[in-house]
């Protein structure tokens, strides 16, 4: 008795199905020629990319949104892989209570995060501003990478490391020229991650962002509130496409099963 | 080796910023929640709990309470059906498209949250997929309401879930043995009963697990219960959002986010306990 078997097959079938129903539907819409939500659409035309090429608010955000996934992917890796260095290489006291320190973070509920940083920013000014989107998005991103380099590294052969030190290596060496050549495609995996962590995170950007700046999927819940027009369905299918580079990028560099630590 | 010792260091960084950016503010949120209310609505420094009972004491807590457990409830089971038969397909396939196929599962994670809120507007609104087909199938002949309601919400936050299900289903599947379940064959029990009396009662203490995570990620969504419902649907997360930025009333956003948090704290713990029940 091997593999699925047809009947758990066909389960599996409709609810893929089901999974991709909306990302199809919003591909299909973006190409539509209507006014408004209308599906199938009664004719297809490339208007509603022209219309988004001329709104300045949405491209302003994506703008500001990209700006924000790199500072916090850059930040985020600065602190993250030393700290996931020394969890994973160091033995030191504290070392379990630390790295579940640096967990927790990822088990309070965004809204929570969003709700105490707006409490926490607005005496201090730097709610709607880029510091405080940038602050607000590490909580997130931070940690994820903390955990998720610390699994990349205790995953890397232990033998060419000792190698290189019982051959006369200083042990920064060894961590600067090969436990880190060896992680890189941890790394990069890791660094796109949480890249789209930031450029989708939606709950802490709701809370912290204000007229003076205000990120892409902020920008985007204002629009479907207001008003249903195929528009965000066009962005949907840019983002999307985008989101797809990167994930078969990462895929063809690492797996992505291997890279959300499965 | 001066490595050795100096390489706890390292996390001093990402430490203090956690501690500046996470520890402090969570603290600060815990402050918030004994502040008062005064009347013309501006906060005052206090210690007190005049916040917390008047939030406790008030029906439409317990009426926000009941819809978000309903809701968690709703979305978690329909998740768990759907989320289900595509862990144990992914566990048991031998397809080369494994990979992929399980990059397909975890997509919606992938894809912004407001992308596939847009979707389901396509698909259930008034002039969507659904109702355009049984329109011109003749079964209706006036738009049913799918979204800006509850049923949307629940739809979009099932599909929104499932994806986390799923990697916790799978990892949890790792016990599942499948020398019983051919051993339950070769003795000549059916796939069904196979199924029933070997496979399901292996799986679950995953399925509890799955279950409450799906539950806490539920109780906690906004955007979906925010966009999907249209400003009709009434859950403590929007209730929080609507207090804090709206109202700027912080107090009580601190007291009903506490809340909801003690709330999610008690059902992890029973989900664990279930599981761990579960596994013996």
């Amino acid at each position: 008795m091997n593999g699925a078997g047809p009947v758990l097959s066909t389960l599996a079938g409709i609810v893929y199905a089901l999974i991709l129903a909306p990302i199809v539907v919003v591909v299909a819409l973006a190409f539509s020629a209507d006014n408004f939500i209308l599906f199938p659409p009664s004719g297809y035309s490339l208007r509603w990319f022209q219309q988004l090429a001329g709104n300045t608010p949405l491209l302003n955000a994506v703008v500001l949104s990209a700006q924000i996934a790199c500072l916090v992917t850059a930040l985020s890796l600065l602190l993250g892989v030393p700290a996931a260095l020394a969890l994973d290489k160091g033995r030191f006291r504290g070392q379990e209570a630390l790295k579940n320190f640096f967990l927790a973070p990822l088990l309070l509920p965004t809204l929570i995060v969003g709700l105490a940083l707006l409490l926490f920013f607005t005496p201090l000014r730097l709610t709607a501003t880029l510091p405080g989107l940038v602050l607000g998005h590490m909580t997130v991103t931070l940690p994820f990478v903390i955990r998720m380099m610390t699994t990349a590294f205790s995953t890397l052969p232990d033998d060419i490391e000792a190698a290189a030190s019982t051959l006369g290596a200083k042990p920064w060496r060894v961590i600067w020229r090969v436990t880190l050549p060896l992680a890189t495609p941890g790394l990069i995996a890791c660094g796109a991650l949480s890249f789209l962590l930031s450029f989708d995170e939606t709950v802490i950007s709701l809370f912290l962002s204000g007229p003076r700046a205000s990120t892409l999927p902020v920008e985007m819940v204002r629009y479907v509130e207001g008003r249903t027009d195929p528009l965000v369905a066009a962005l949907s299918v840019i983002l999307i496409v985008a989101t797809l580079i990167i994930v078969v990028l990462v895929e063809r560099l690492v797996g992505v099963a291997r890279a959300v630590g499965q | 080796m001066t490595a050795g010792s100096r390489l706890p260091w390292l996390v001093v960084p990402a430490a203090l910023l956690l501690l500046a950016v996470y520890v402090w503010p969570t603290l600060g949120l815990f402050r918030t929640a004994f502040n008062e209310v005064g009347p013309t609505g501006a906060m005052i420094e206090a210690w007190s709990l005049k916040t917390t009972g008047e939030v406790l004491a008030d029906s439409f807590t317990i009426e926000l309470t009941l819809n978000s457990l309903w809701l968690s409830l709703s979305a978690t089971l329909i998740a768990l059906c759907m989320a289900y038969p595509v862990s144990l397909f992914l566990f048991r396939t031998q397809s080369r498209f494994r990979g992929l196929l399980a990059v397909i599962a975890i997509m919606p994670m992938l894809v912004s949250g407001v992308v596939r809120v847009f979707g389901w507007l396509a698909i259930l609104g008034d002039r969507g997929l659904v109702n355009s087909l049984a329109q011109w199938l003749g079964l209706i002949s006036t738009p049913m309401r799918l979204v800006f309601n509850w049923t949307g919400v629940t739809i979009g936050l099932a599909e929104s879930i499932m994806p986390y299900m799923i990697l916790a289903l799978l990892a949890g599947f790792g016990r599942l043995d499948r020398t019983l379940e051919e051993a339950a064959r070769s003795l000549g029990c059916t796939p069904l009963r196979t199924f029933l009396r070997v496979t399901l009662p292996l799986s679950l203490p995953a399925l509890a697990l799955a279950a409450g995570l799906g539950f806490v990620l539920s109780m906690s969504a906004y955007i979906t219960p925010k966009l999907l419902g249209g400003g009709r649907v009434f859950v403590l997360a929007t209730e929080i959002f609507e207090q804090a930025t709206t109202n700027t009333n912080w107090p009580v956003a601190a007291v009903l986010a506490i809340y909801t948090l003690v709330l999610l704290l008690a059902l992890l713990m029973f989900s664990n306990v279930a599981a761990r029940r579960l596994q013996r």
